[in-house]
């Protein structure tokens, strides 16, 4: 195995380590985006086109619109909760490490000098191309 | 209930003067103002640089800046509108506030963490980060101006119409006035407390709406033994009819309506998060973990909030009447505080309307500073001064463009009193989804993407979205439009995003694809190791 320079932004993105942490991330998150896109835009569309479904009583005069608009609100938080203890038990940690390894190679270590009399972030001097 | 029946009679002859006690409402302004006041002068004294200035010295806790994001989320529109359109229109009210909320997903799953890691001050610092600083960059400070302006300008007018509700004031002078006095005071809120300032403001509103809210809420409850069904119940007989706990009422007319509906369904939830006032939260705390505990923070009072708008715009269906509501000066807005004043008489209302009050001037702070970051940071500093702006620099071009887009404020605020600008909220929502998220999401996830996409996608959902308002029954041809007897609409619906987001994202896609120009690889690399690592992120500067 080849040892990575953690001081270099495209190794480090072609490591197996970062495609790890990519993978983690993305697997996750863009399931559950396209999860709740979906029963959102589900939801207002048969609101919109079918209201006596959703005017079916449930319960009193609770009827089937407040149950799934009430369902809504739980989907998202079940959904925020979820994310936050995957994102602190498989992508942190990862995150952390090859973050940690970087700052060891000397990168990402502050550099902003906030003493007001110098100011040119690094990232605008290099970002402007011919 | 005979209370209603007095207020309806007091309704014919101007609610506005009769219903409690102006001065009492002034009073708990003042006190509102002085408490803020104090908290933006505290902060003022740590306001040294321009991170202080832009960003709170990234100095605030998930926690805090949670609280704040609720504060500048929460404006009077979704606390007064929502209120009202739900006590008016019952369930169709309450599809609006699910979509709020639901939209803050987007910011947890997609956005938050990874434009705090690679930003700096504003949406555009993101944006611009790999592709050609300079076109990408004018391109979205163009998109973050016009998004802040357009929801700015619907803050002020509100203010107006809030002002001839609640304080009795009912002369185009005196209203004129008060805006001129919301306005300055924001001005120097923002001036004075740059960011951190602003972020005081909005955790104090936050706490005093979400108080308001929380207690009238199990009042009003209370009143019918815990029992929300017996509510509904109420409100279906007040009404006369148990459609308004069906949807339909206010989008069911026809198919157009119904598609309207979808199309700013989509609008919100794909909105929220490429509003820039809301983007620029993320960059005041010290990291992108606490800026995830921000926005799990903030889900959890914005979601408690909407819940206590479905009880409370129910219970003012019940307490004060859809019909008695609709005919109080100030419409639907007026129905929260008809509310407290049924509940809690003068004191409450005194209260609540100082809520109000305080919730205009947080959100117009926030977006003022926005917008000042936008023109001070992206195009005075970085475009025009090309980067070589010193801090003392930065954090002057950005208080003087504070005191200019203030007072655009108060005078659009003025001159738009007295119209219908209800649906500038909708188009900032619109265009943010067109103009903004498309590049947002792709410059974050999409290797392949390109400055001619980004220039594509941005410029054209602008356009587009406001183009089509330019041609719908917002402006032409229906009862409530500008001009009601021409008509020039070609597009049928009030809402653009239905349109305008999809083919944003498409030519996203297709000007990416198109693209000759092979953008910097090490760029690339470098911000997407940066943005799922925080390697690099700016750090706090506060001890």
């Amino acid at each position: 195995m080849s040892t990575i320079d953690y001081s270099d932004f495209g190794q480090v993105q072609k490591s197996e380590q970062f495609q790890q942490l990519r993978r983690t991330h993305r697997s996750f998150v863009f399931p559950l985006t396209v999860v709740f896109l979906v029963w959102y835009l589900a939801f207002v569309t048969v609101a919109a086109f079918a209201p006596e479904f959703m005017a079916i009583k449930v319960w009193g005069n609770i009827n089937l619109g407040i149950v799934l608009g009430l369902a809504q609100f739980v989907t998202t938080f079940i959904i925020t909760g979820a994310y936050v203890s995957y994102a602190n038990r498989k992508i942190d940690p990862i995150a952390s490490e090859l973050r940690e390894n970087m700052e060891a190679a000397g990168k990402g270590l502050p550099e902003e000098q906030d003493d007001g009399i110098e100011y040119v972030p690094a990232k605008q001097a290099s970002g402007e191309r011919p | 209930m005979t209370t209603t029946a007095l207020l309806t009679a007091e309704s014919s002859s101007g609610l506005s003067t009769e219903v409690g006690n102006p001065w009492a409402n002034i009073g708990i302004f003042v006190v509102f103002v002085g408490i803020t006041l104090w908290a933006v002068l505290r902060a003022s004294k740590k306001t040294k640089t321009a991170t202080d200035f832009y960003a709170g010295g990234r100095s605030f806790t998930g926690t805090q800046n949670g609280t704040a994001i609720a504060g500048d989320y929460l404006s009077a529109a979704s606390f007064l509108g929502i209120v009202g359109a739900i006590a008016i229109y019952g369930y169709d009210g309450f599809l609006y506030s699910i979509g709020f909320l639901v939209a803050w997903l987007v910011a947890l799953l997609l956005v938050a963490e990874m434009l705090r890691n690679t930003g700096k001050f504003t949406m555009a610092d993101v944006l611009s980060f790999r592709l050609r600083q300079r076109p990408v960059r004018i391109a979205a400070a163009t998109s973050t101006l016009l998004v802040s302006i357009f929801y700015l300008l619907a803050q002020m007018a509100g203010a107006g119409a809030l002002v001839s509700l609640l304080l009795g004031i009912d002369s185009q002078v005196g209203q004129s006035l008060v805006i001129a006095i919301v306005g300055v005071l924001m001005i120097f809120y923002v001036f004075i407390g740059g960011m951190k300032g602003t972020t005081w403001v909005q955790i104090i509103k936050a706490t005093l709406l979400l108080i308001g809210v929380g207690v009238m809420s199990v009042w009003m409850l209370g009143l019918f033994g815990f029992n929300f069904s017996a509510i509904l119940g109420e409100a279906a007989n007040v009404a006369g009819t148990s459609a308004i706990l069906d949807p339909g009422l206010q989008y069911g007319i026809n198919t157009l309506t119904k598609l309207d509906f979808i199309s700013l369904g989509l609008a919100l939830v794909l909105g929220t998060a490429g509003l820039p006032h809301v983007l620029m939260r993320f960059y005041t705390v010290p990291t992108a973990k606490e800026a995830r505990k921000s926005v799990v923070w903030a889900i959890w009072l914005i979601g408690g909030f909407y819940l206590c708008t479905l009880v409370l715009g129910f219970g003012a269906a019940v307490l004060v009447g859809p019909d008695v509501i609709a005919d109080a000066p100030g419409g639907q807005n007026s129905a929260a505080a008809l509310l407290a004043y049924e509940l809690g008489g003068t004191l409450l209302l005194g209260i609540i309307s100082a809520v109000a009050f305080a919730t205009i001037l947080a959100v117009v702070a926030g977006l003022t500073i926005t917008a000042s970051a936008s023109f001070a940071h992206d195009i005075y500093g970085q475009v025009i001064k090309k980067g070589k702006l010193d801090t003392r620099g930065e954090m002057r071009a950005g208080r003087a463009t504070v005191v200019v887009v203030g007072i655009l404020a108060i005078l659009g605020g003025i001159g738009a009193q007295g119209q219908n600008v209800a649906f500038l909220v909708a188009l900032a929502f619109a265009v943010a989804a067109s103009a903004n998220l498309p590049t947002i999401i792709y410059s974050l996830f999409w290797k392949n993407f390109t400055t001619r996409g980004a220039l594509w996608s941005m410029y054209g959902g602008l356009i587009s979205s406001i183009t089509l308002i330019l041609f719908s029954p917002v402006l032409w041809g229906a009862e409530t439009s500008f001009f009601p007897d021409v008509d020039l609409a070609i597009y049928p619906l009030t809402n653009p995003g239905i349109i305008s987001i999809p083919l944003s994202f498409l030519l996203g896609w297709i000007g990416s694809k198109t693209s000759k120009v092979r953008e910097n690889a090490d760029k690339q690399a470098e911000m997407e190791v940066r943005s799922l690592t925080g390697v690099g992120a700016e750090k706090a500067t506060d001890h």
